[in-house]
């Protein structure tokens, strides 16, 4: 590490906003049919501050890339018209654009953030003497008050975003590109990403393009709303406010969310007396580590009972052990003390514990959507990984098939039943997950954050096919940080406390 | 501590430049793989010994990270006495079982050499960071940055299989698939996950690529580095220990008239 002190001097760093201009602009992935961008025309000038929005399929990403340079060349797909950054060809514009993306996780380099933050610096040949003062100031700018040698890998989703837009910054682009930088993560991370954006906005000058969904959180901050349009070319493009009146039907039909039309609750018939499936008593809930016997216990004290018909959502802080316990409620994980036990008349003469029922016990018993849905994919098409479950409940072909098809039919898969679960978009690897679950007609459905970067659209959907549940007398139990979901379905909260020091300890081993 | 920020004690050897620790198991265990004596492989460990403790571990992390050459050492001596080539006097016969002058030799040159390549590899891991010797290969070997920074960012996946695979045997539970069917079923419960944990991992990966790509990496031009990693005076003499170490090794062992030199 080198010991030069901080260089945190008040003189702004020399940046030239860039000027961006698309003729006629186009762009097909290789192998595929249809143009991901085609007949676009556009231009923004130095230092706008611009929210890119369109339907699912639209191009948002694949314009982002490519003024970031990094769709690659003729082999992996078809250029035409121009997209000029300065007057230049993108692909030239090497270092003068700087690009954030929506996975934290996929986007750290190094094992040290100083040496995380430096490495953009280094591939532009920045001489070593200036490359640790930026890194300071990058860092110090969007807010990670830590020391350089800090492990990456102990950051949470929010430090990780900033840390991703500090090794951007460091570079000292001018123009900074953000493809949904806060859609993996919880509110709170989400206002900290949002925040020490603009700070470094306003402190460089740089032109801004961001893509994201929940327009919330970024409708202050932009000056100029694009949309794209999917059969090609721009559908509107003005000051933001004008857009978001204008089109904002149109915009929330293709599942953007767009903050005065919020999507519809569904309206909920309770069951009136129901009974109790399963019950925590004094639950601890823990994960055993990699190569250890015994678990490091995450949460304890767990009371809960999970009744029929009932929406139970289970909140708190970030390391609390919710998807834990989620996990733990599913039969999935061992207690790690404590009692959980299944009613007789819900575990059906097997044995009261869930973690002791067979696989094939669980299907119709409890269901679990996971946190990210390819985690769950098994085959090789939609349909036959949906006639898993089904099959192993021993099903007669014609009930399989049937009860298949109406959920791929429920679930807008119809199209997709030949498809790749891999190869689905987010909300349609979304849906895919819940429909798994589904076909087997758990009476339990646990869920660990079902809506997490879902457009407005899927969230709809999602939540008006678990209310339906709900009053067929399904229990649910949800790990959510969303606080939409709350309202619209929650009968019971249960909320998760801090996790103390001496647990955070051990857990840290 | 992870893989990656492993917690190293300042010591003398934690400071060395990591190619020169690199250079020395390397040359001890190159010329140790030449013949098969116990007289090399035992002057070489005696040495050894002497070097590493000067490495700054504890005697507690020593013996835990040391520990799979300890049990590895005279599992393949036992082995190469009971099973190796018979020659010499017989000592003692059971069924196929022999043990003669000869593979009892054998055996402890085996025994040996595993400890005297093994033991120095271990401590070169366990006191060095995985960003210094990536910096050190860059920049003191000159070998190309793509190749070592590429492997070196691909390094924080391998952490992230260990979640990924313990998610998605949980996910085969969840969905029925998760126990029987006896040894057909637990292949099945094996290769399935194991093919989802490619798909994910090749799609992180290639996220991981495009996001270094959009900071400037992977194109032909010069790139600087921000940690300078020098090979110092301490270095060549570390470099020099392991030739010395290995040339007193092969000399006492050509002297003792036990060097054989396997390719002749």
């Amino acid at each position: 590490m080198p010991d030069t002190s901080p260089h945190l001097s008040g003189r702004a760093p020399q940046i030239r906003a860039v000027h961006i201009r698309a003729r006629d602009w186009g762009w097909r992935h290789a192998g595929r049919h249809n143009q991901a961008v085609s007949r676009l025309d556009l231009q923004i000038e130095p230092g706008e501050r611009v929210l890119l929005l369109g339907a699912s399929g639209a191009g948002k990403s694949t314009l982002v890339h490519a003024l970031a340079g990094v769709l690659g060349d003729a082999e992996d797909g078809d250029e035409t018209g121009s997209l000029l950054i300065d007057g230049r060809p993108a692909a030239e514009a090497r270092g003068r654009v700087g690009l954030v993306l929506q996975d934290p996780d996929s986007q750290v380099v190094l094992a040290r953030i100083g040496d995380d933050v430096a490495f953009g610096c280094e591939n532009l040949a920045v001489p070593r003497a200036d490359i640790w003062p930026r890194v300071r100031q990058a860092l110090a700018e969007v807010g990670l008050d830590l020391s350089l040698d800090h492990p990456t890998s102990s950051l949470s989703g929010g430090q990780k975003q900033r840390l991703a837009l500090a090794g951007v910054l460091a570079m000292r682009p001018g123009l900074l590109l953000l493809d949904e930088p806060t859609a993996n993560l919880e509110p709170g991370g989400v206002i900290e990403v949002r925040d020490a954006v603009v700070r470094s906005l306003d402190h460089s000058g740089a032109t801004f393009v961001v893509i994201e969904h929940r327009v919330e959180v970024w409708q202050d901050v932009v000056d100029r709303v694009i949309v794209l349009d999917p059969s090609g070319g721009v559908l509107a493009d003005g000051p933001t406010r004008e857009i978001l009146s204008s089109q904002g039907e149109r915009l929330a039909q293709a599942g953007v969310w767009v903050p005065a039309l919020p999507p519809r609750f569904p309206v909920r018939h309770p069951m009136r007396a129901s009974q109790t499936l399963l019950r925590a008593e004094g639950l601890q809930v823990g994960r055993v580590p990699f190569g250890r016997r015994t678990a490091c216990v995450v949460a304890d004290g767990i009371n809960l009972g999970l009744r029929a018909g009932t929406a139970t959502v289970v909140t708190g802080p970030n390391g609390a052990g919710k998807s834990t316990l989620a996990l733990t409620l599913a039969g999935l994980l061992r207690p790690a003390g404590g009692a959980l036990r299944a009613s007789d008349e819900f575990a059906d003469g097997i044995p009261a514990e869930p973690h002791r029922w067979r696989s094939k016990q669980l299907l119709t018993r409890i269901g679990t959507v996971f946190q990210d849905p390819e985690h769950q994919f098994l085959a090789a098409t939609v349909r036959d990984d949906l006639l898993i479950g089904p099959r192993a409940l021993g099903l007669s072909v014609a009930e399989q098939t049937g009860r298949v098809d109406e959920l791929m039919h429920r679930l807008r898969l119809d199209h997709l039943a030949d498809a790749n679960p891999f190869t689905l978009s987010g909300g349609e690897k979304r849906r895919m997950s819940v429909a798994t679950v589904l076909a087997t007609r758990p009476r339990l459905l646990v869920l660990d954050e079902p809506t997490f970067g879902q457009d407005s659209r899927t969230w709809q959907e999602l939540v008006t096919l678990l209310a339906e549940l709900l009053d067929e007398g399904t229990a649910l139990v949800a790990v959510t940080h969303d606080a939409q979901f709350v309202s619209a379905l929650a009968d019971e909260e249960y909320r998760l406390g801090a996790p103390d020091a001496i647990r955070l300890g051990a857990g840290a081993l | 501590m992870s893989l990656l920020t492993p917690t190293i004690r300042p010591s003398v050897v934690a400071r060395l430049n990591p190619v020169a620790k690199l250079a020395v198991a390397l040359i001890v265990s190159c010329a140790l793989l030449l013949s098969i004596d116990w007289v090399s492989a035992g002057v070489a460990l005696l040495l050894e010994v002497g070097l590493l403790l000067w490495c700054g571990l504890s005697a507690r992390q020593f013996w835990l990270r040391t520990a799979p050459v300890w049990i590895a050492a005279p599992m393949a001596s036992i082995t190469t006495v009971l099973y190796g080539e018979d020659s010499g006097a017989l000592l003692w016969q059971f069924g196929f079982i022999s043990v003669t002058e000869g593979s009892a030799q054998l055996g402890l040159a085996i025994g040996l050499r595993v400890l005297a390549i093994g033991l120095p590899g271990i401590v070169l891991l366990a006191t060095t960071d995985p960003t210094d010797l990536a910096d050190g290969l860059a920049q003191v070997v000159r070998l190309p940055a793509r190749f070592v920074l590429g492997g070196l960012a691909g390094l924080r996946l391998v952490g992230m299989f260990i979640e990924d695979w313990h998610s998605l045997t949980l996910a085969r539970r969840a969905r029925g698939v998760g126990d029987g069917g006896g040894l057909r079923g637990a292949a099945r419960r094996f290769f399935g996950p194991a093919f989802s944990l490619l798909v994910i991992s090749v799609r992180r990966g290639s996220k991981l690529a495009t996001a270094m790509e959009a900071r400037g990496f992977g194109s032909d031009e010069p790139r600087t580095w921000a940690r300078e990693s020098r090979f110092r005076v301490a270095d060549a003499v570390l470099v020099s220990i392991g030739f010395a170490i290995t040339g007193i090794a092969i000399g006492v062992a050509v002297r003792a008239e036990t060097w054989s030199f396997i390719l002749a």
